[in-house]
């Protein structure tokens, strides 16, 4: 039984033969743990992913916990601060700290189940268009034309307003929008693959349509899909503290970084930190799953890599 | 040939405009929540509800609903709001020109300074000027309006309170404009310290909002020019002695904008799908704003009257884009 990617490794070696000359490109784990922005940026996301599955036993104090005598004191260092307190306490005498530690669960379960549903869905879609072609690629183009002529931000919160608010609708949400992104990627890597001569090779040798497409294309495109997959992640946190912000995510006694930022932006001249400390988790969690973004699909693309 | 790749493309606007009316509208009939129990008092009996019904035609068949709102577009018609209770089409022409000013200064903002950093890239390829340019954008593009917004709020209102941090104009002043383009009507007509008040409270959610589509068009623009600048044109104005800056402006720069325009162009929609949440964090009064509250009033006809605002904005700008990119490519020009 032939494993995936021997037809390609096959019809590499029959039709270059020179290739052997040149030095053997390093095995892509070795390429990513070279790149520092990946290491970086990897390792930043593995930290939150911690803090988030601990947070009951890393976060100080318990998040939900008020006492209006503690209300808006300052992060330790300015005057007035309460040594209890790291980063300060929010209206309500809650601990900032401890709220974003938690808040990271909201986000990271977002980006996690939220994309990779996109990802699902819109991978499935653009290998059928990209390999199928024809009448499926016309319905399924025009089905993504028509999905992006809708401003994504009103899409969402219009999608919230008609299925309701709460986690599953916010996941719901980045879904039904974002697949559009992977559909359009994934379709043109597909044919582009399939133009190749390793799947003229597979279906010679009697490789059925759907096993050439699973087994030869798919394992080529992934590289490109995981790159996308990462940056798609950095998008649906903002999405789920953008809808947090206005309101139309979790419950408000659930601690997110958007509900923070909400709260922080209507006392922000009186207690800046409690707007600060939240926007500053999102920035370096969206910057760091960019830069990881980034860093595989140079490391992972097999045209840029040279 | 111009005139049939516009054709073509009016036409595919107008199918897509059809496809977004009829998804809205179904979406917003298939929704739990009645508007109805949203306007009236606990009191209400079932009579009142049914009275009201009818007053709006929520008790019509859905497909004679449809009908009669197709046919009010048509007409320039598109109901009255069920909260704010005045015709939908003068909410959205007292709204639309403040966003419409809002999204055309950041996108001047965005183009000037996305292209002067892209320049000056270019200028210092192979320095350490150009690696710090390339590293602060690669972390800027990852940065959306939302982040950028709220950081210029701590920046410009908390620490140097300098902005004010909420509104469009200072409402002192807001008398006697003949038309809701209060910038463009105080500038053209030479009261420049409304202006000032107008403008202090727009930079920051026009920054906002330019910032990150001028990171897009610093990478895009300087990529770019420095393939322009090994061609082999630019090395015969080298030799004839033209000095590096004129060889980028007036060289490179013209055979380099194209893809630079084009990717503009889709990022100015992206931009305009922003001032949604960029104008609730400012309190600014245009359309993205009126679009939270329509949807958490669940205001069906504002809703629909916002989402194919949105939509013919978005294809009125594609197009716009297309045209420009055709009548730019000689190619497409003289085919």
């Amino acid at each position: 039984m032939l494993e995936r990617g021997d037809v390609k490794h096959a019809a590499q070696l029959t039709s270059a033969p020179a290739a052997e000359t040149e030095p053997r490109p390093l095995p892509a784990y070795l390429r990513l743990v070279r790149d520092p922005k990946v290491v970086c940026a990897g390792g930043f996301i593995l930290f939150l992913v911690v803090l988030a599955i601990g947070a009951p036993l890393i976060a100080p104090q318990d998040p939900l916990a008020q006492n209006l005598l503690n209300a808006t004191l300052p992060p330790v260092g300015f005057a007035d601060a309460a040594p209890g307190f790291l980063l300060g306490t929010d209206g309500l005498g809650r601990d900032v700290l401890s709220r974003v530690i938690y808040g990271s669960r909201v986000s990271l379960t977002v980006a996690f189940v939220a994309a990779g549903l996109a990802c699902l869905i819109g991978s499935l879609l653009g290998l059928m268009a990209g390999y199928l072609g024809a009448a499926t690629d016309a319905m399924i183009s025009r089905l993504v034309d028509v999905w992006m002529a809708f401003p994504p931000v009103l899409l969402s919160i219009l999608l919230i307003a008609v299925i309701g608010t709460g986690l599953h609708s916010v996941i719901i949400a980045i879904v039904v929008i974002d697949w559009t992104r992977f559909c359009r990627v994934v379709r043109t890597e597909t044919m582009n693959q399939a133009q190749m001569d390793y799947v003229v090779a597979a279906r010679t040798i009697g490789f059925s349509r759907p096993a050439t497409l699973f087994r030869e294309i798919l394992p080529n495109v992934v590289p490109v899909l995981i790159a996308l997959l990462t940056l798609e992640m950095g998008i649906a946190v903002v999405v789920e503290a953008i809808l947090s912000f206005v309101g139309l995510s979790v419950s408000s006694d659930t601690p997110t970084w958007g509900g923070m930022i909400a709260e922080g932006r209507q006392i922000v001249h009186e207690a800046w930190w409690v707007l600060a400390v939240p926007l500053a988790a999102l920035f370096a969690t969206v910057v760091a799953f960019n830069q990881l973004g980034d860093g595989l699909a140079r490391s992972l693309d097999p045209v840029l890599r040279r | 040939m111009l005139l049939a790749v516009i054709v073509r493309r009016a036409a595919m606007a107008l199918i897509t405009l059809a496809g977004v009316a009829v998804i809205v509208f179904v979406l917003l009939r298939v929704v739990p929540g009645d508007p109805v129990a949203m306007m009236i008092g606990p009191g209400a009996t079932a009579a009142d509800i049914a009275a009201l019904k009818a007053r709006y035609g929520f008790d019509a068949p859905i497909l004679t609903q449809f009908w009669i709102w197709v046919h009010g577009i048509l007409v320039g018609d598109f109901g009255s709001s069920i909260t704010l209770h005045l015709p939908v089409t003068e909410i959205l022409a007292n709204r639309l020109p403040a966003t419409l000013e809002l999204a055309i200064l950041a996108l001047l903002i965005a183009v000037l300074l996305g292209g002067s950093v892209a320049i000056a890239g270019t200028l210092m390829r192979r320095t350490l000027g150009e690696t710090i340019i390339d590293g602060l954008n690669s972390i800027m593009l990852a940065v959306p309006d939302f982040i950028w917004a709220l950081a210029l709020v701590l920046l410009f209102a908390v620490a140097f309170p300098v902005l004010p941090l909420t509104g469009r104009i200072n409402p002192d002043l807001a008398e006697g404009f003949a038309t809701k383009f209060y910038l463009t009507e105080s500038v053209l007509t030479g009261r420049f310290a409304i202006a000032r008040d107008i403008l202090s409270h727009m930079i920051m959610p026009t920054l906002a909002l330019a910032l990150p589509l001028a990171a897009v068009i610093v990478r895009l623009l300087k990529q770019s020019l420095k393939e322009a600048m090994v061609q082999d044109y630019v090395l015969l104005a080298r030799i004839k002695g033209f000095g590096e800056l004129r060889l980028v402006l007036q060289e490179a720069l013209r055979n380099a904008v194209g893809p630079t325009l084009a990717l503009t162009g889709v990022q100015f929609t992206f931009l305009i799908g922003g001032t949604v949440i960029v104008e609730r964090i400012f309190a600014y009064p245009g359309i993205g704003n009126l679009a939270i509250d329509a949807v958490i009033n669940r205001d069906f006809p504002l809703i629909q009257g916002l989402v194919l605002l949105f939509g013919l904005i978005f294809i009125l700008v594609n197009v716009a884009v297309d045209l420009g990119v055709a009548a730019l490519n000689p190619r497409l020009r003289h085919a």
